[in-house]
Formats: structure tokens, sequence, C-alpha cells
């Protein structure tokens, strides 16, 4: 009863559709982009399609970029502020295979940056958008597993609990521990799971010029931040909200005010602290900057030596 | 007489020409009052603004009940819709995913579309209001999402207490319609969550 | 690992060469035909047919040849490739008290019209090994088969079956016995949840699609709580029924029902009790569970999740995992659970990172605050 279409194999180009999704799927997945920037913040339900990638992979901001991307655009795709990575190199293959997609690792020359965790160093400007993959959308779900009652929370403004649980962490140990997936208040309204990205990326989403969605693929949720939108980390006035430090700059670039990683060189404790906005750090590389680690660094083959 | 039978065409390229008018209809409603053109050179059927057409066979289908004046909806707009969308064309206002109305007729009001719920304020109507010119007229100024400090906009040809209802609209916050102004080519947004600071 | 040098497109592009590779095995070993899968497993491609949410044996057959056997990966092929195809419209419902049926039992009533009907069944057999099946081209006699036979000797004699099979909660339906299933007003077309994102409380329409295409071993955990004791239902197989039923559709320029072909189904009716309550006086209740292929396990837990899901209609306690229709939907899907349990293994050191950072710090503020208490305090004489 079934007549097989002929499945492409890896060479072919395929018979799928353009940006892979069929026309209805992005009408609907728009029609929530729309709802989604006119109520900022709100998680709108959407019919989240079966992927050809796995869910928790990414799968809620490929179909957003799918329902975006255009001719005209230049896609930059990061999975921990990296270009490189397994997740983002994936990614970018997706696109350039369904979607015929120009690619960059410019921040600064990307129309669409899709992002796992991290939001680039460099700022944002007007016209660019943001596409999040998010694995959790609701902000309240780790204090209330019932949707049915999370629903109402954000349906009343009831946001007491979250309250609660930031002052008892206050109370245990000072400060409030969330160090990633910080939550925050988007005008004035709704609370929102900013995706896991370091609270250190909290302050750049707020007033950003730059458009910002959020796709949450498996819990089928798409929500919106606007450009100049109120964006404000959950704090209190006794305790202020504050992003991460670190005591040495970049090893390679020596940038202090960026977000760095932490790469174990040996097992004697050796450590070297890097960007982890990949672009980032190879720009400041090529207009000069010289961090303390470059040199040895370049010798063991963690960087490649520019002449 | 044939050619009123005759339904005009749809997008010649469904698949980039939806794109391209999306992405026109997302900026303009994540940077309300902004005025974004739609592909110039699109013949709409009577009764339709060509970016009102536009914005419809890009965003509706058979999940998006549509509501149309009567004039329209018994006319070639109303067939042209239930052949390109495959949309359902409703009476009720309130039934609509998407509506057009006349700027400067009376009825209906915004109130009469559905506002949504508090727990899916996503669930309501969005307005296409198809006007004489979005510039030009009185000046209005904007506040909120989307606006760096506010936003002057001037629409020409919207009835009498418009952006009183337009304010009420807003009290509903975050629930409410959201409205795309428009008329020949270009589009303007205007959701629920922007403010009026000035009527001039 | 981070590094600024590039080979994350080069590493990628190994590990497609080198699963295949691992499919394929030892190359001296013939390689396997998705026909001999199709033919010889049957019950691993009807678990993938309902996982993966698409009738169709030869698709799953090359997707369990592709995934090497696992179950979740081929259901993920089959489904990633299932929302890609065009939908021209919905069939008319299957009518099952049609089916041809292979097998059908019934654990209610000793005998019933049509009779019970054991067909291809391992309930029987001893779980010893057929040595004999090592052998590349096993030859063997079927007159004698060995202890471990499979097929009950009352199916050799192969007597033609009773064209008349009623369902058995239909028996008890006309005695009014059993609760009646009402299509919802208007009786909608089903929700979609392929197409469509769900709402709580969930309806029944859309906790069926669920469990249908739930997976195997998460349905028959919750079913198996629920009869341990975590939920209060006393279930008993009314009938479980396997075999063909035509599918059929109606085009909308013809206006009549066209045969489309037949699906192997599989479908349990579970009976329980329910006391009643004011306006209703006791009688039966039913669990549901229907699936593609011969998967009696699946279609018996879905029939039990079922019934524990209906705990809000009847006003009974929803207590147990088994009857909170979020805890059920949300956590039955495997592909979407495999997907997030297995992102883990993505890297996550910008957030680990943050952590490191918070630890330290706590500790080092820690150690400081410690310190200063223990400063012997300054000489009150001074």
């Amino acid at each position: 009863m079934t007549i097989h279409q002929s499945i492409p194999g890896e060479d072919t180009k395929p018979a799928y559709n353009y940006a892979y999704l069929d026309e209805q799927t992005k009408r609907m997945i728009r029609r929530a982009l729309l709802k989604a920037v006119a109520v900022p913040g709100y998680q709108v339900p959407f019919g989240s399609r079966e992927m050809p990638l796995a869910r928790g992979w990414g799968t809620g901001g490929i179909q957003i970029t799918a329902a975006i991307i255009g001719p005209d655009d230049k896609l930059k795709v990061i999975d921990q502020g990296a270009d490189d990575t397994t997740n983002a190199v994936s990614i970018r293959r997706f696109f350039e295979r369904t979607a015929d997609a120009t690619t960059t690792e410019m921040t600064e020359d990307a129309t669409i940056i899709q992002t796992r965790h991290r939001i680039p160093e460099a700022p944002l400007t007007s016209g660019q958008i943001m596409v999040y993959q998010v694995p959790q959308p609701e902000p309240l779900r780790k204090l209330e597993p019932r949707e049915l009652e999370t629903r109402k929370m954000h349906a009343w403004a009831e946001y007491g609990l979250m309250q609660v649980k930031l002052y008892e962490n206050i109370a245990r140990f000072g400060e409030v521990t969330t160090t990633y997936d910080y939550p925050v208040s988007v005008n004035g309204r709704y609370v929102m799971a900013p995706s896991p990205i370091p609270k250190f990326d909290n302050p750049k989403m707020h007033m950003s010029p730059s458009l910002q969605l959020f796709g949450a693929g498996r819990e089928k949720r798409i929500y919106a931040v606007p450009p100049h939108t109120s964006v404000r980390s959950l704090d209190f006035e006794d305790h202020p909200f504050r992003i991460q430090s670190w005591a040495e700059p970049c090893g390679l670039c020596g940038a202090k005010d960026s977000y760095l990683d932490e790469v174990v060189t040996d097992d004697q404790g050796g450590r070297m602290f890097v960007c982890s906005d990949s672009h980032y750090c190879e720009t400041r590389r090529e207009q000069g900057h010289r961090g303390t680690m470059l040199a040895d660094a370049s010798a063991s083959g963690l960087v490649e030596a520019k002449s | 007489m044939q050619s009123e039978n005759l339904i005009s065409p749809g997008f010649a390229d469904p698949v980039f020409q939806s794109q391209a008018a999306f992405r026109a209809l997302l900026t303009a409603l994540s940077e309300p009052g902004l005025i974004q053109q739609v592909a110039p050179g699109f013949a709409a059927p009577e009764g339709l603004e060509p970016a009102t057409a536009i914005a419809l066979l890009t965003l509706a289908d058979y999940e998006t009940p549509i509501w149309l004046p009567a004039a329209l909806r018994d006319g070639p707009a109303g067939a042209w819709l239930r052949f390109h969308c495959g949309a359902a064309l409703v009476e009720e206002p309130a039934q609509a995913s998407f509506a057009v109305i006349d700027g400067a007729a009376e009825a209906p009001l915004l109130a009469d579309f559905n506002p949504g719920t508090d727990q899916f304020p996503d669930r309501s109507t969005t307005v296409l209001v198809q006007c004489a010119g979005l510039a030009g007229g009185d000046i209005v100024t904007l506040s909120g999402p989307g606006i760096a400090g506010s936003r002057d906009i001037a629409p020409i040809g919207l009835r009498p207490g418009f952006w009183a209802e337009f304010s009420a609209n807003a009290e509903l916050y975050p629930l409410g319609v959201d409205l795309i102004l428009s008329q020949g080519e270009a589009v303007l947004g205007l959701p629920r969550s922007t403010q009026i600071v000035e009527v001039r | 690992m981070y590094v600024a040098v590039k080979g994350g497109e080069a590493a990628i592009l190994a590990t497609h060469d080198l699963v295949a590779e691992a499919r394929r095995g030892d190359a001296a070993v013939p390689e396997l035909a998705v026909a001999q899968i199709r033919e010889q497993m049957g019950l691993a491609c009807a678990r993938v047919m309902n996982e993966g949410s698409l009738y169709d044996p030869d698709l799953a057959a090359l997707a369990l040849k592709q995934a090497q056997g696992d179950a979740i990966e081929a259901a993920f092929l089959m489904r990633a490739y299932r929302t890609t195809l065009p939908r021209f419209g919905s069939t008319e419902p299957v009518d099952t008290a049609k089916m041809a049926i292979r097998r059908r039992v019934s654990a209610t009533y000793k005998d019933l019209p049509g009779g019970q009907v054991l067909g291809p069944t391992y309930d029987y057999t001893h779980r010893l090994f057929d040595f004999a099946l090592m052998d590349d081209e096993p030859q063997r006699d079927p007159s004698s088969a060995p202890t471990g036979h499979l097929l009950p000797q009352g199916e050799k004699d192969r007597a033609p079956l009773d064209a008349f099979m009623p369902r058995v909660p239909d028996i008890l339906g006309a005695e009014g016995l059993m609760e009646a299933e009402v299509p919802p007003e208007g009786d909608p077309r089903p929700f979609d949840l392929t197409r469509e994102p769900i709402a709580f409380p969930a309806d029944r329409d859309v906790r069926l699609q669920a469990m249908a295409r739930g997976d195997e071993g998460f349905m028959l955990g919750l079913g198996y709580s629920v009869q341990r004791g975590f939920g209060n239902t006393h279930p008993f197989v009314g009938e479980i029924r396997v075999g063909e039923v035509s599918v059929e559709f109606v085009p909308e320029e013809l206006g009549f029902a066209v045969d489309l072909g037949e699906i192997t189904l599989t479908e349990c009716q579970m009976v329980n009790q329910f006391a009643g309550s004011k306006e209703v006086p006791p009688q039966f209740t039913r669990g549901y569970g229907l699936s593609f292929g011969h998967s009696e396990r699946k279609a018996m837990s879905m029939s039990l999740v079922d019934r524990a899901l209906k705990s809000r209609e009847f006003g009974e306690a929803t207590e147990y995992p088994a009857q909170q229709d979020e805890f059920v939907l949300y956590h039955s899907d495997n592909v979407e659970a495999a997907g997030f349990v297995e992102h883990l293994k993505l890297p996550h050191y910008v957030d680990f990172q943050g952590e490191l950072e918070l630890i330290r710090r706590i500790r080092r503020e820690r150690e400081q605050r410690l310190a200063r208490e223990n400063e012997p305090l300054p000489e009150a004489a001074e």
C-alpha cells in the first residue's frame, strides 16, 4: 500500500523540502513566532515536528531557523560559544545540505545566529536574529513538575515560589547558586528561562538591538524577546544579581572581558583559561593581542601557528 | 463575465515569496511602528491590499479561520482565500485567527475579536487593518518592547476612537489582539505590547 | 575539547564511516537482506512500526538493519521519515470486529462465539534454546518439532475459523454491564499529537495516541505498577485479538470508500471493575490497547494504563504515576526521552565552568570566614 520514495543518501541532493520543513509546518511555526514576539517571554505551544536530529540536540532551534531562513541570510551556528563543536558543525551541515545556506563564523556578518549555551561576546546589532536552543523552556519546572500548574502560575503572574527558592539559596549559601539558565523577567511580566547560557550572558539580553527567538523542540514551546525589551535577572535589593569573573585573562588572546573555558593541560593541576567564544578569541589574536600561554598552546598544537 | 469567476493566482514561488514576506512581518511585529515593505507587483484580489493578501497567503491555512467584511467574504477575495489558503471564512469575529478590517469602518470593534485566554494568550486574533496610508496623518507616539525609547507613526484613514480602542486592547496585556496595518505593499505592526504615549 | 584548530567536521565525518563499518560487522558473514528481517524478525519490526508511528514493514526492517537492531534508533528513523511524508487525509476508522482473526483469546469466558483461537504465540513454549536454529540452513521437519516447539499442537489441524467473532466487551455491553463508549459530541477528528502540541488535562484520543507510540518497556512497567498496587484496578483480559483489518479511505473527489489494503493489528480490551457512583450503577469499565503488527505485550500494557488514566473521568483518586496523564504522556515517548538523556553527551563546559567558578569561590570565602573566626581575639587590656 505504500509507494516508497527513494531515500536520499549522503551525497545526493535531497528530495526534501527547502530547509527540510514542509510549508504548512513553516506557517504554523511562523504564526507561533509572531505571537511570541507580541507577548515577550510567554511560551507559545507549537506543533513541534519530529526532526532527523535527536530531541535535546537542538530540534527547537533548528525548526525556528528552518522557518525563518532564506537565500539572503548568513547563518552562524555555535555551541558553547564555538563554531567548531560537534553539535554546531552538525547543525551547520544540516542547513548547508537542506537550505543551501551561506554560513559564516563571523559574528558581525551573520544575520541568523543559532546558539546553544552562549551569546557571542561581540555586541549584536539591529537586524540580527539570535536563535536559542532550549532544553527546558519552563523556568518553574524544577519547582513545580506539572504543566497544568505552571501554566496557571504564568497566567496569574504568581512567581512567589521562584522568589522563595532564590531566597532559600541566599539564606543557605549567601548568594543565588544558579550559574546558568538564570531566570529573568521579561517586559516586567513573564518569568522566562534564558536557556542554559551562563548568567554572565544575561545582561546581554537586556535591551539588545537584536531579535531573540527561543525554540524548545522536545517540550514544544517557542518564545521570544523583541529588540529593545527589558530583560531583568531576578534578584533582591540586598543581594543584587552579579555575574561570573575570573582572576586571570584568556591565555590565548589576553581578553579580560570574555567568558572563559577551563582547559586541563596536564595531570599535575595545570590549567589554561581561554575564551569560550572562539571567533572572538581569533579576532583578537588577529588584531595582535597575545595571551601569556599562546606560545605554549601553539607548540602543543592547540592553536594553529599564525605567521 | 468570465474574469469574475476566475481566481487570480497566488505565489508563483511559494517557498521563497512566503519566506521573504514572513521576515517583513516578523520585523514589523518585533519592531512596532517600523514600516516594512513586502515584494512589489503582487496582484491581489479586489478588496485586499497587496500587503494584506501576501500576509494571509504567508500565514493562513486550513488551521486558521479568517474573518472578512461581508462584502469581501462573498466576493473574489473570499473565493481567493478559500482556494489558496484552504481557510474557513467565519462570520463571528471572535472565532477568527486572522481578520481583515477596513480601518475607517465603524465595525467590528477591536474588542469584538478574540483576545486569547489568560493561560493561552497566543490564541488571539491577528487583525489586518487596511488603511488609506501608513504615513502623513496625525502623529501617534508609541513605546514598548521593540521600540528604543519612543517611535512616531502617522497612519491615515482610521476611524475616530481607533486609538482609544487600541489603548483599551493594550490594557488587556498579556491578552489582546495584535494589529498589522497595511496599505499598498507596506505593513506596520502594532502588537498588544505596544503602548500609546501620545496622539497629536 | 575546545581547540582553536579546526577538526570537528573531519571528526564527525569519520564517525559516519566508523558506524557504517560497525553496522556491517565481519564482511565474511553474508549481509542481511531487508526481506529477511521483515520475514524473520517480524515482532521487532512491529515494535519499530508502533514506536515509529508508521505502518510499513519494509521500512521497519530497513530501519532495524540501518540501526544495528537498536529498536529506539530504528523508531527514530521511521519518525524522521514519517514527518516528511505528504498527508492526503485520514482513513475511515478501522473495524476490528471484522478482523481476519489469527489469534483471539479471552480470559473472561471459557467459550464464546468464535471460540478461543490460540494462533502463533510463545505463551505455551518452554523457553529452551532450539539449537538447531544455530545452523545456517536448519533442515527441520515441522511435524517433529523439538520440545520447545513454536506451534501449539492444536494449530496443526487448522480448521477454518468461525466468521463471526464478536468482541467480548460488545457481549458485555449488550447486557448493559460494560461502560458505554460514546464518541465526543460531533465525533470530531481525533487529535494528532504529531502535528499539534498537547494541552493538559489530555483527552482520551490524545492519551491513546501517545501510548500507542510510547515505549513498550515504559508502558509495560507502568501497567505492571497498576497491577502490583500503584493503582486500584482489577483487570481481566476481556479479549486479545490479532489479525488483519482492511483500511479504507474516502477520497474527496470520489465520495465513496476505496480499499487501501490490509494491516495487521493487535487489540486488547481489558475489563475492570467499577463500583459505580450516584449516577451510574455498578458496571465494568474498559481499558483499551491497539498496536501495529503482532504485539500483545504492548497492547496489554497500554490497556492497563488506559484504564488507570480514566481515573479522573470516574472521579477516582489520581495518586499514582499511571493515573497521571502528564507523567505518562510526557515520559512514554522513547525517541524524545532518548534524545534528552543522550544529549548529556554534548559539551556542557560553559555551564560546568559556571559551577566550578561558584564552588571554588564559595569554598574560598568559607575558608576565609573560618580563618577569621579562628583568629585569637585581641587582648582586652590593650
